[in-house]
């Protein structure tokens, strides 16, 4: 049952194979099996979980489900979900019973998807391993010793164990792709705009976007099909068409056009993730595609322009933390300033404080200049990289992360080389472009994420070019052998 | 740049944030390694590059000045730490 995809689970609820209530008893029962050793939900909804699958049953009775009525996922705990818990992986939010929907989460309960719980996450979605989160690192599914990724560490675990058979994550610097590769399934993060922000708890408003994360491109186009679109409450939010992305999964890539940025395969890299997507590549020339080499000259400016711009983003969003009207409070504050300090202070972990500060610096009288408005001129430079690359190319190809995933407490203490593992996922944010990460291998049976990335609102041509690549490999059907059966 | 003491104090004190005295020395530390790395952004001259605030280069949308919202007090001071006769309760401000 575990490996079956969404659209098999689908189909199996329509022909009353097995109803939603078992199939989201059994993923419970996975959770409770399992989940001890992965730390990959921070709360697990079985009650309101067994309801929504009750009311998906009596649809289905009725004739009135739709694709993926009935289907279990898990949400991201970023996203608001009226009377659960809803954490952002913090002591700030531990208390915190969300009061609304997420525009996500109202949309996938409209669909008839059944939360099975809230998935664990680097604190406020900082981090690309999952250890800044309050409730402790997510463990991954691979080796237990390796971190799952960041900062939808948690989905991607839970995901990649099959304690979830489709995920929702979210990505400003490269949440959803980095931990998709080092958990080896298939993440997409969308144009900036194509889903909704709403109830999304915000970090960097500018880069922040919502996404899928799945076993398979066919399940992430089903799942996307329910989550983009057009919501009024988020100001950013994009007025475009929503194409139905499974129509055009089975599309030719005979000669598609494929850039390889020679930034993305230079010093830094590991070797034997360079040859696991060289040889990925080489499947797409099989299938006739043209592969050429491209330049994105400013790639080394992008994790730099990154922290200022998301710090700045952050310290600004992460002001309404205060003590006051949700969330922590310090015991027997003095006076206000006393309360504002402390209920922050203890609320926020390391990490958080450390980008609150360092975008309070940025943005403090007389830095302007040199920090926040030089990082948003060099965001044009690095997006007009990605213009120019694609008057020539249709998608970008290269690996989603410069190293398999690398050991729980490697990286914690210095936070720079930590930055610097988004080093290929990054620009993406900053251009707001859709990127995804498939899986393309495994090095020391960890795996390996292939990126592709592609033009403003292309995500139906990435799921196709990854669909194709899906239909010819099977690196995306590998299943940890601690969690297979 | 390098962070000294004072920096990290005052730096914490805009951001309303209390730092334990023991950990400013990380912080001073780890904040100047993460502003050498954004200073690389100094190799590129950007002198009349537009700044790029927004990746779509959208403008914002306007709504009809209508009322969308409805008074939802009580749900929303159930999470709150501290009320009393729908009021948000702060230590003292005005003697």
């Amino acid at each position: 049952m575990h490996n079956k995809t969404i659209t098999e689970l689908a189909a199996g609820l329509r022909a009353k194979e097995f109803s939603s209530v078992e199939l989201t008893r059994y993923y419970l029962e996975r959770i409770s099996r399992y989940d001890e050793q992965l730390n990959s939900y921070v709360t697990v909804c079985t009650d309101h979980a067994l309801q929504q699958a009750e009311a998906a049953d009596r649809a289905i009775a009725a004739g009135d489900a739709v694709s993926l009525t009935g289907i279990p996922l898990a949400q991201k705990d970023i996203f608001c979900t009226d009377g659960v818990k809803t954490s952002c992986g913090s002591r700030m939010l531990d208390n915190f019973i969300a009061p609304y929907d997420a525009g996500v989460v109202e949309r996938c309960n409209g669909a008839g998807m059944v939360m099975l719980g809230k998935t664990n996450m680097d604190e406020f979605a900082m981090g690309s391993s999952n250890e800044t989160s309050y409730y402790g690192p997510v463990h991954n599914p691979w080796d237990l010793d390796a971190v799952p990724g960041g900062s939808s560490g948690g989905s991607a675990a839970a995901v990649a164990a099959r304690l979830a058979p489709v995920a929702t994550g979210t990505d400003t610097g490269g949440s959803i792709r980095q931990p998709a590769s080092l958990c080896g399934i298939t993440g997409l993060k969308p144009t900036y705009g194509r889903v909704s922000r709403y109830g999304m708890i915000a970090f960097a408003s500018s880069l922040d976007q919502g996404g899928v994360m799945a076993r398979s491109a066919e399940d992430a186009s089903l799942l996307l099909n329910v989550m983009a679109g057009f919501d009024e409450r988020d100001s950013t939010s994009a007025e475009q068409p929503v194409p139905d992305y499974g129509a055009t999964l089975n599309n030719s890539v005979a000669g598609l056009k494929i850039g390889l940025p020679k930034e993305y395969f230079a010093e830094g890299l590991s070797a034997d993730v360079a040859r696991a997507i060289e040889s990925a590549v080489d499947e797409y020339r099989k299938l006739g595609a043209e592969v050429k080499e491209i330049s994105l000259p400013n790639t080394n400016l992008a994790v730099p322009t990154y922290y200022v711009i998301a710090p700045a983003e952050c310290s600004s969003n992460l002001s309404r933390f205060d003590g006051v009207r949700f969330g922590y409070r310090c015991d027997n504050p003095v006076d206000l300033e006393d309360l504002y300090k402390r209920s922050r202070g203890e609320g926020f972990g390391a990490e958080v404080k450390r980008r609150i500060m360092i975008g309070t610096y940025a943005l403090s009288a007389g830095y302007y200049d040199a920090y926040y408005l030089k990082a948003q001129q060099l965001r044009h430079l690095i997006s007009e990289d990605f213009a120019r690359a694609f008057e020539e190319v249709d998608v970008i190809m290269g690996p989603t992360s410069p190293t398999v995933a690398f050991n729980l407490g490697e990286k914690s203490s210095d936070p720079v080389s930590m930055y610097l593992s988004d080093i290929y996922t990054i620009a993406v944010n900053l251009a707001g472009l859709p990127g995804m990460s498939i899986p393309a291998g495994f090095v020391d049976q960890r795996p390996v994420g292939l990126q592709i990335i592609g033009n403003y609102f292309d995500e139906a041509r990435l799921l196709n070019v990854a669909h194709r690549f899906q239909q010819v490999t099977d690196w995306h059907t590998h299943a940890p052998q601690q969690f297979k059966d | 740049m390098s962070l000294e003491k004072a920096d990290i104090e005052k730096i914490a004190h805009l951001a309303r944030l209390e730092i334990d005295p023991g950990d400013v020395p990380d912080y001073a530390r780890n904040l100047s390694g993460i502003l050498e790395l954004v200073e690389q952004m100094n190799q590129v001259d950007t002198e009349g590059v537009q700044p790029m605030a927004h990746p779509l280069r959208m403008t914002q949308r306007m709504r009809a000045d209508e009322v969308t919202e409805s008074n939802q007090r009580d749900k929303f001071q159930q999470i709150a730490p501290q009320v009393e006769a729908g009021l948000y309760l702060v230590p003292k401000v005005i003697e």
